[in-house]
């Protein structure tokens, strides 16, 4: 008897985990990825000639067309980012290494195109727990792959394993100078970082093209472009030829690992959570919040910087003029998917790589832009920054505790 | 008791200690920028040199004669007027002439440079200046859009986004119908996005920064999504011819030597951007509505104590910007380039946002803030074309650094509306 | 005949808080009515329903004995209501005019602002109220008093019948309240009403023709100042006997701690906001600071915890010299700073209760060992220290955001207090708390006095600075105008001179003895 009342008060394990479940904010991270991925899905069907033509025969044969398109287009996208699990086995039963890797390749490739999201989803994230909009990742970004190709291709004779670090240090310290800037001036004069940045991006890209055309270029090719680096600042590679896997994702990882520790573990850590929390609560502990500024975008700067150093240093070999893609916004998207913590970041910038790396296939298999991504991206994240849309349109219940948002603010004044 | 008078607790003390440092630093930079003349462009100029000025653009039927005067000489004598400038200045000061002193002097130094680096041979002023003004039409357009936004209270980061998608959609319009229907759908789209935006940001809250930020992210997909899905496709290249608005020459105005080319002799867009300045500059400071959206920038709790309903307000003043984003827009397909292509905006609406705050979120400001940024965007094009190797590179960064040296507040501080980027809520005190 | 405002049955619940619980509250015309209570009684709140910005869950509202529908401050605009908030709802940069005129705008054809008519219909109003108000100032030229002067020409334009006045006094000298209690009675006089909320005893029985006391979100009863006496009152304030004054011990100042000479600070406009300030404060004694808000008082404050540079002058604390030092060295040397606005200064609301606990000492041992946090050490710490000062949360891992603004402010006092310190400069530690948590922070800071250490404090409550101060300097446009003996400042004195009045010594011993007279 006595059991029975107390199951008929208390809610049943399942219905409280239900209930926590509904509350949870990964449960909103989830199903925003999940509309996303409906919306996006919806769009290619609505911009399918094939569907409309369909339609006009009969109804249930348009949805079934655009249904299908829609399955084309994913799992296009996922064998792009994979491979094809019918290729692999083939190529594993034939056992021919060079069939093998071509047909795993697909997944170590996402995996490369994770990695610089890595970077640069830390140094947005960086930059959010301190109060601050990095939103010049890109620019940084561009001049780490200045710097670090300077280093790759100007200094020779060394060996590997001082080449590579001091290539990759390079990046991060030309990232880092083109951060120091807007933190500085955000320290010390209360400029806004977010349009600061936005304007560094430009400077960068106007220098970099001011010097790839003049002191960097390559003085034996026609157009404009650096030499090539040298071959013992090129980040080692792990298998043989076709996969470019290379340890540039280890590197991201430990990295991550480390903005991780800094943050949580340490009293340095504890004194930008609290600068970027509240920074006249930090200035009356005692904290230097003009250092603390100065040196998380500096930070946030030298990790972007290396997204740009591992490009360069761990693909291309050389800099190109415009060879980033919109790393920047993307970066920001990443570390919001993330909550701007560093394992977040891991694992949204997994997510993006393989959509990355996926993408071109879909584009080449079913003929759905690349652009689809970002469009998926856009909509992930306006769902992750209003995670009221989603709690409404799948009815879930409000969190005990006010949502962590990310206040940015307005940058006239102070 | 006490007369109430006597009793005030005013603050009337100002220290005039940051007025004048601030007084002396501008009176420093004069004189620097007089011994820059001196010493770089007057002291490396054969006195026989001679500049000349083009002072009729191409294909003008306005003519006027070549402008041409010895180089040094003339250089030497803005050199000292710019040196006088700066002694006063430390000494007196100029009061309220102060930012049109600052405004001469920088037109000084900039005329200098531009009769150094064409010394020898010529330069198409009259070029030059006509496509200054050509270039400042999307920017202070963007810039009042985002002006009509952050007046009312909501930071705008995504007029880049919205000029791109309704660049997007105007093309495909006006190539189905004519120009005027596609303009208004350009318009119409940036209204729409606006309201996405409005949304987030004032119904849900969402930092109004990072709103953006995801506008920005989805109209670039968007739009190169269906550009590449259709306006590339060589089956569909019809959707991607709708012409361009025609230049109109104003009557009499336009035949005036020099000024009527540069000035008169464009299509609307330009005569649109030279309305819409004063028209905003009214509406905004002299009537019921300009007052009313002001008020729920700088304080939307007083505003709603008087009736004032806050939401509303910001909904359509985020819109109106919006609709000013995107006729910015179509400018970019209509009204310059005739076509869509992706990204062909290219970060205008975050320069648009820079001439904002460097206009002090005032239209004229914008306009002048966008007539400076075209000026060195059009020289920079014209960089090569210059005797002195000036990297276009570094031109083209003038704007951008111009715009850091003014947020750092180096030259004075704009100052937001008090509320701009915080989102309002009803119930909380 | 009905009245002419009628309040039945208002209901407000706020997330775990009913703020207003079935008030029924009359209105006559012509009397001023007192709503008095103490810090979250709901006495805001039940205002805030009237004037339309928030909404009541139950309850209706009669406008002589008609029911009106308030959902918006426009309806009650429209039934004759005005209020003049507790913060003022100014913008600085618009005019007078313009600030007077929004949302109620003269217009010439098309639109366009008629700020000459508008103008002129302000003096007029200024003129018959004796308001002494220019429409051309600009809003933040104007000082405080001027301000709320605006607000109250604000209603009066409206042409409102009910103006509801929230703490009104709470920015003034008592000899500006005396000025605003003037023309509350001239506007009563002239047939307008007024619904009146403080939590001042005194200000009550001064001016309120009758008098209606909330309590938790409840009327707890009404009287007349006739009829009540101020004893009763406060009991029905407060739901318990009160100790008004709190026992104090005889001084027994020692070395000198912290010693200020020509001290001069300039505020964020590069205003002088502290001009050529001198005085010390000795071991185990209290100096108040008293004046009325924006003195100065917060530059001094920050100037001493090494928040502002000083322009000029020496800050000495044990013997150091301190002027150009960062926070962190004067916290160092063993001084303790409660903040203004705790939530904006002292604590960090979305870290927990554990980590704002650690928030200036995280550095040391046992809490961090080099650069690495222990977070066992500093969860213990903190789990002894909310014990210690019974801070109510449900666990050291709460964010501090979830805690109640008494909770908070005892945080921040668990933190300074657990330091060795010599000196503690308190800034308004009482503001906006309620009465239980006054008393506690009250008789912790004379404990620490006790011990010996020199304290500062700050605020702008005359009753405060009376109780609990041994000597008293007040500040007035950014200077100290005098230094009195606890025992030598009656209410009158410290008046005049936060006015910027010097009075002569005899008319301190004269208004000594005026309050003798009154006490006995």
């Amino acid at each position: 008897m006595e059991n029975q009342k107390q199951t008929q008060n208390k809610p049943s394990g399942i219905a409280v985990f239900f209930d926590e479940l509904s509350k949870s904010s990964g449960m909103v991270t989830f199903l925003a990825i999940l509309t996303g991925i409906l919306i996006a899905g919806l769009l290619v069907a609505l911009t399918t000639v094939e569907v409309y033509d369909a339609f006009s025969i009969s109804f249930w044969s348009g949805i079934k067309e655009a249904l299908r398109t829609a399955w084309n287009t994913y799992s296009s996208l996922f064998i792009g980012a994979f491979g094809d699990p019918k290729k692999i086995a083939a190529a594993f039963q034939g056992g021919d290494g060079l069939e093998i890797r071509r047909a795993i390749n697909p997944f170590f490739e996402s995996l490369v195109q994770t990695t610089p999201f890595i970077f640069g989803g830390l140094s947005v994230a960086l930059g959010f727990r301190v109060g601050l909009f990095n939103i010049g990742a890109e620019g940084q970004l561009f001049i780490g792959a200045m710097t670090s190709v300077y280093a790759g291709y100007a200094i020779t004779g060394l060996p590997a394993y001082i080449h590579i670090p001091l290539a990759l240090l390079a990046g991060a310290a030309g990232g880092a100078a083109w951060g120091f800037v807007p933190g500085y001036l955000k320290a010390k004069t209360g400029a806004h970082e977010v349009i600061i940045t936005i304007m560094m991006n430009y400077i960068a890209f106007k220098l970099s093209d001011f010097m790839l055309r003049g002191p960097m270029k390559d003085p034996n090719e026609y157009t404009p472009k650096t030499p090539w680096i040298q071959e013992s600042a090129q980040l080692t590679r792990l298998f043989p030829d076709t996969i470019r896997f290379h340890i540039g994702f280890f590197i991201a990882l430990g990295v991550a690992y480390f903005v991780y520790w800094l943050l949580f573990k340490t009293t340095w850590g504890f004194e930008l959570r609290t600068v970027g929390s509240n920074p006249n609560g930090a200035r009356y502990a005692g904290i230097n919040t003009t250092k603390a500024t100065v040196v998380a975008m500096s930070l946030a700067g030298s990790l972007a910087g290396l997204a740009g150093a591992n490009e360069v240093l761990g693909l291309n070999y050389r800099l190109v003029p415009s060879f980033t893609s919109g790393y920047g916004f993307d970066s920001i998207a990443l570390a919001l998917l993330g909550k701007n913590h560093p394992l977040g970041v891991v694992l949204s910038a997994l997510l993006f790589g393989f959509l990355r790396n996926g993408s071109r296939q879909m584009q080449l298999k079913s003929g759905v832009p690349i652009d689809i991504v970002s469009i998926l991206q856009a909509l992930i994240l306006t769902f992750i920054a209003a995670p009221a849309i989603i709690r409404s349109i799948y009815r879930l219940k409000k969190p005990d505790h006010e949502e962590e948002t990310i206040k940015v603010g307005s940058w006239g004044g102070n | 008791m006490a007369d109430t008078k006597s009793m005030q607790i005013e603050n009337k003390q100002v220290d005039k200690k940051k007025t004048k440092s601030h007084r002396i630093t501008f009176g420093i930079i004069y004189l620097v920028l007089a011994a820059f003349i001196w010493i770089v462009f007057v002291n490396g100029t054969d006195t026989s040199i001679l500049t000349t000025f083009n002072m009729t653009p191409g294909g003008s039927s306005a003519y006027m004669d070549d402008w041409i005067f010895p180089t040094a000489s003339t250089l030497s004598t803005l050199a000292f007027i710019c040196a006088i400038a700066g002694a006063y200045q430390i000494i007196r000061g100029f009061g309220k002439f102060t930012n049109g002193i600052l405004a001469l002097v920088a037109g000084i130094f900039i005329f200098s440079f531009l009769s150094w680096a064409s010394s020898g041979g010529s330069i198409n002023l009259a070029g030059l200046l006509r496509v200054t003004v050509v270039r400042a039409v999307p920017l202070t357009l963007g810039a009042m859009a985002g002006m009509l936004c952050e007046r009312s209270g909501t930071v705008n980061i995504a007029i880049e986004g919205m000029m791109l998608t309704s660049a997007f959609v105007s093309t495909v319009i006006a190539s189905l119908t004519n120009l005027w229907i596609g303009m208004l759908a350009g318009v119409l789209t940036g209204g729409l996005i606006a309201w996405i935006h409005g949304v987030l940001t004032i119904k849900y809250k969402v930092d109004h920064t990072i709103s953006g930020t995801v506008i920005n992210i989805f109209a670039t997909g968007i739009t190169s999504f269906l550009s590449s899905k259709f306006l590339q496709k060589t089956d569909y290249q019809y959707l991607n011819e709708p012409g361009m608005f025609p230049q109109i020459d104003i009557p009499v105005l336009s035949k005036i030597p020099f000024v009527g080319p540069i000035l008169f002799s464009h299509n609307m867009y330009v005569y649109a951007m030279f309305l819409l300045v004063p028209f905003l500059t009214v509406m905004l400071f002299s009537t019921r509505w300009g007052l009313r959206l002001r008020s729920v920038g700088e304080h939307p709790k007083a505003a709603d104590t008087l009736g004032i309903n806050v939401i509303k307000t910001r909904y359509m003043a985020v819109i109106l910007g919006g609709m000013m984003a995107g006729f910015a827009g179509t400018y970019f397909t209509l009204g310059s380039s005739g076509r869509f292509d992706e990204l062909l905006t290219a970060g205008r609406g975050f320069i648009a946002l820079a001439a904002m705050l460097f206009g002090n979120y005032h239209p004229v400001g914008a306009m002048g803030a966008g007539l400076l940024f075209g000026f060195f965007d059009s020289l920079s094009a014209k960089a090569s074309i210059l005797k002195v190797p000036i990297p276009s590179d570094f031109l083209g960064m003038m704007p951008y650094l111009a715009t850091i040296v003014v947020l750092a507040g180096v030259v004075g501080r704009s100052q937001a509306p008090a509320a701009a980027g915080k989102s309002y809520d009803k119930e909380s005190l | 005949m009905a009245p002419l405002l009628e309040l039945r049955g208002i209901t407000k619940r706020f997330p775990g808080v009913l703020a207003n619980d079935h008030i029924d509250l009359t209105l006559e015309k012509g009397e001023i009515h007192a709503l008095l209570g103490e810090n979250g009684a709901g006495k805001t709140t039940l205002m805030n329903i009237l004037y339309g910005l928030y909404s009541q869950d139950e309850g209706d509202i009669f406008v002589n004995g008609n029911k009106v529908t308030i959902n918006e401050p426009t309806d009650a605009i429209k039934a004759g209501i005005g209020m003049v908030h507790q913060h003022f709802m100014l913008i600085p940069v618009f005019t007078v005019t313009e600030n007077i005129m929004l949302g109620e705008e003269y217009v010439k054809a098309g639109g366009f602002l008629d700020r000459k008519k508008a103008a002129a219909k302000i003096t007029e109003i200024s003129d018959k109220y004796n308001l002494n108000v220019n429409p051309d100032a600009y809003v933040r030229d104007l000082p405080v008093g001027t301000q709320q002067r605006v607000e109250i020409i604000k209603i009066l334009f409206r042409e409102a019948e009910i103006l509801i006045m929230d703490e009104p006094s709470a920015v003034l000298t008592p000899q500006e309240v005396d000025e605003l209690f003037k023309i509350m009675r001239v506007l009563v006089d002239q047939g307008k009403s007024i619904i009146f909320i403080t939590h001042k005893l005194r200000e009550v029985m001064e001016c309120a023709d009758r008098i209606t006391v909330i309590r938790g979100g409840k009327v707890i009863g009404s009287t007349t100042p006739k009829e009540a006496d101020t004893k009763k009152l406060a009991t029905m304030m407060v739901g318990r006997d009160v100790q008004l004054k709190i026992k104090k011990t005889k001084s027994d100042p020692k070395e000198t701690v912290l010693n200020v000479e020509n001290l001069r600070v300039m505020n964020s406009q590069q205003h002088l906001a502290v001009d050529d300030i001198s005085f010390n404060v000795r071991a185990g004694e209290v100096l108040g600071i008293a004046g009325v808000q924006g003195n100065g008082q917060t530059e001094l404050v920050r100037a001493l915890t090494g928040l502002l540079p000083p322009t000029e002058g020496k800050i000495e604390i044990l013997g150091q010299d301190t002027p150009q030092e960062k926070p962190r060295f004067i916290t160092e040397l063993g001084s303790a700073h409660i903040p203004e606005d705790r939530q904006k200064d002292g604590l960090i609301l979305a870290f927990p209760v554990a980590d704002n606990l650690i928030l200036n000492t995280y550095f040391h041992e046992p809490f961090s060992k080099g650069i690495t946090l222990q977070f066992d050490e500093i969860a213990n710490s903190g789990n002894a220290l909310v014990e210690k000062f019974d801070i109510r949360t449900p666990s050291v891992n709460t964010p501090v955001s979830n805690l109640s603004g008494g909770n908070q402010q005892k945080v921040i006092v668990a933190r300074e207090f657990s330091r060795p310190i010599k000196l503690l400069i308190a800034s308004q530690p009482t503001r906006g708390l309620d009465v239980g948590s006054i008393e506690y922070i009250h008789k912790r800071l004379m404990a620490k006095r006790e011990e010996g250490c020199a304290i500062l404090l700050v605020s702008t409550e005359l009753d405060e600075i009376i109780q609990l101060s041994d000597r008293i300097a007040v500040m007035y446009r950014g200077k100290i105008l005098d230094i009195l003996d606890a025992q030598d400042a009656t209410k009158e004195v410290l008046g005049l001179l936060m006015a910027g009045i010097k009075p002569s010594d005899e008319m301190k011993s004269q208004a000594k003895h005026e309050e003798q007279i009154i006490l006995t």
